[in-house]
């Protein structure tokens, strides 16, 4: 495998029971994530965007085996994860690793920094002993901690402090592919640009390839090579960033954009707000999941879901607009 | 040349250096909890009669006047007096130095039903909390069969099952109090199960038993002391029942409950000989009671900070 793909997710799905219906006879599923395709590639971040509640998370949680997905395959550098029997799994698994949305709660209140960062290391048996504190050590030099913190607990460090030492935890075990599930949305917006550029610079150094899960898309922005859109447990559009950013295709991907403020007072425009709520992850409307919200629906629309068609060099949208019906 | 190579032996200096480094957090945190129970009046009342206790027990030996087991039926059921502080039984044995070995024989057997049922009851709570599902009906539906039954009536029945002995006491109280503790455990771990560093853990590659062991366990040790307190007091008081009604220690054993259950014929005569056990009994209860209250109050994080 040498076409510089890491991770290829193929027709992930992942329905979550939530009870059974009225009368107790049918089960109800909430499709959190609903046919999700894409590539991680070497040393490359997809950023994974969309609204609160549209199944980005979820993907996060497959990609990582915190959940069985219902269908659709995980490969890793070609090969099948979930054909792997047991210790091959785990060994595979180490190669994926997840940095997690809260710093403060991903880090367990009673235990030393030194072991929160190096078990990993034990208990894959990596390395005992002096060993491990000595690549602690570094690794914690490398997310710009000092060795001394190595003998803190969580609570006497700063939000900041903290996510970097959950890097430092996802790190240590030297995976492939890390799953970044909004690292940075519960820190302060100063302290946020800190950790973005931390995970730039690691990447830079260490070649880490990246699936960056965020909400907000100037964040996206900042640290994607492409960028993949997601509405209601589908991706409707994937394009390399620049391309995304300056030509966005689908009715949701340029609603998005046009909800981020801008920072240029002078330059006011009308706030294309969309109209109504994202539905319920229940009740999928038919046809074009999007349509209910969107100004441009067609009648087919309505009724038929569109597929992925290119429209740029690797540029995938799903949208009736741009042919996909076909 | 004095040369800096490391010495292979530990050094206790170096070591205690670093122990003061690794656990800084917790040996604030310890002074802090010191701290805060000495501003607490029933924590200071609780822990002066179970060191009072501790005291007497560790040093019987020495304080007793007298011989506790040895028999001296020209003076027997004096009452108390100088030489015999506490007066004496039916066949002369000093009742205060029989007081103070018994001390020793219930902070045993509190310490270990406490030991056994603490440590059983957590590894059971833990596991059935953070498993959940089919294993934890299994075993929290099994202790709450135990737990349906008033703990004094089934350690009697236990007790009485596997023969009057000292050593089955302590098994029966053991094995009633074991539900207490895997209660209390299972709902904290519950709560922590839940919490993205156990999501974390697994994704590092950590197996189930190393979770519990590493995360959830020392997750629920603080509520853990704190029961194990209020259990010490309720543990003493169902062994001397059990001793008291002859199913506990055996004669010539010292023991509270079993000294009041032969007392109790001279009570109308001899008030002394029931009266001074049952003090005791009282005090230490009262003691490990008060004290474990006070820890619950001083170890909550709502009223800590």
């Amino acid at each position: 495998m040498s076409d510089g793909v890491v991770i290829r997710a193929v027709g992930l799905k992942k329905y979550f029971s939530a009870g059974s219906g009225l009368w107790g006879r049918r089960k109800v599923f909430v499709k959190a994530v609903d046919g999700v395709s894409f590539e991680g590639r070497q040393g490359e971040t997809l950023g994974l965007v969309g609204e609160s509640g549209c199944g980005k998370s979820t993907v996060g949680m497959l990609l990582s085996g915190l959940h069985r997905p219902e269908a659709g395959r995980v490969f890793y550098r070609g090969q099948d994860i979930m054909k792997l029997d047991g210790r091959e799994r785990r060994r595979m698994r180490r190669n994926i690793q997840v940095v997690f949305q809260d710093p403060q709660s991903s880090l367990d209140p009673r235990m030393l920094i030194k072991k929160a960062v190096g078990f990993p290391l034990e208990v894959n048996r990596l390395a005992r002993g002096a060993e491990v504190t000595r690549r602690v050590e570094a690794m914690l030099a490398e997310v710009g901690l000092r060795p001394e913190h190595m003998y803190r607990y969580p609570h006497e460090f700063s939000g900041g402090q903290r996510q970097r030492i959950n890097i430092a935890r996802a790190l240590i075990t030297g995976p492939q592919f890390v799953v970044l599930d909004e690292p940075t949305s519960a820190l302060d917006v100063s302290v946020q640009a800190q950790i973005l550029n931390l995970i730039k610079d690691l990447q830079r150094r260490r070649g880490y390839s990246y699936l960056f899960i965020s909400h907000d898309l100037s964040v996206i922005r900042h640290v994607s090579h492409r960028v993949a859109v997601m509405y209601l447990g589908r991706i409707v559009e994937s394009a390399p960033r620049r391309q995304l950013f300056s030509a966005p295709r689908h009715p949701y991907t340029r609603a998005l954009m046009a909800a981020v403020p801008t920072p240029d007072p002078t330059r006011r425009r009308p706030l294309a707000l969309l109209p109504g709520d994202v539905p319920s992850p229940v009740h999928i409307p038919p046809g074009c999941r999007f349509h209910p919200r969107c100004s441009e629906a067609l009648d087919v629309c309505r009724h038929v879901e569109p597929t992925e068609v290119p429209v740029g060099s690797d540029h995938w949208v799903a949208c009736h607009l741009w042919g996909g019906g076909a | 040349m004095p040369s800096s190579t490391p010495r292979s032996g530990i050094d206790p200096m170096e070591w205690w250096r670093r122990f003061q480094e690794e656990h800084a957090w917790q040996l604030r945190e310890f002074v802090f909890t010191l701290g805060l129970l000495r501003r607490n009046p029933s924590a200071v009342a609780g822990s002066c009669i179970i060191a009072a206790m501790v005291f007497l027990a560790l040093a019987a030996p020495w304080i007793a006047p007298h011989d506790p087991i040895r028999i001296s039926l020209s003076e027997r059921l004096s009452s108390p007096s100088w030489h015999h502080l506490f007066g004496t039984d039916e066949l002369g044995r000093d009742i205060f130095s029989r007081v103070l070995f018994g001390a020793r024989i219930s902070l045993r057997i509190g310490l270990l039903v406490v030991g056994i049922a603490g440590g059983l009851g957590t590894v059971l709570g833990a596991v059935a909390g953070y498993v959940g599902g089919k294993l934890d009906d299994a075993i929290m539906r099994c202790l709450d069969i135990v737990l349906s039954f008033p703990s004094l009536v089934l350690a009697m029945a236990l007790a009485a099952a596997l023969g009057p002995s000292l050593r089955n006491a302590i098994m029966a109280v053991a094995f009633v109090m074991i539900p207490k503790f895997a209660r209390l455990v299972r709902g904290e771990a519950l709560a922590v199960r839940e919490k993205p560093f156990i999501a974390a853990a697994k994704v590092s590659g950590a197996g189930h038993g190393w979770i519990i062991l590493h995360h959830v366990i020392p997750n629920c040790l603080s509520s853990v002391i704190v029961l194990g307190t209020l259990v010490v007091g309720e543990t003493i008081l169902i062994a001397s029942s059990l001793s008291f009604i002859g199913l506990g220690a055996q004669p010539p054993t010292p023991e509270w409950g079993a000294m009041i259950s032969v007392g109790r014929k001279f009570l109308m005569d001899q008030w002394w000989y029931a009266t001074f056990p049952g003090c005791f009994i009282l005090v230490t209860v009262i003691g490990f009671n008060i004290f474990g209250d006070a820890l619950r109050d001083v170890l909550d994080p709502r009223i800590r900070r």
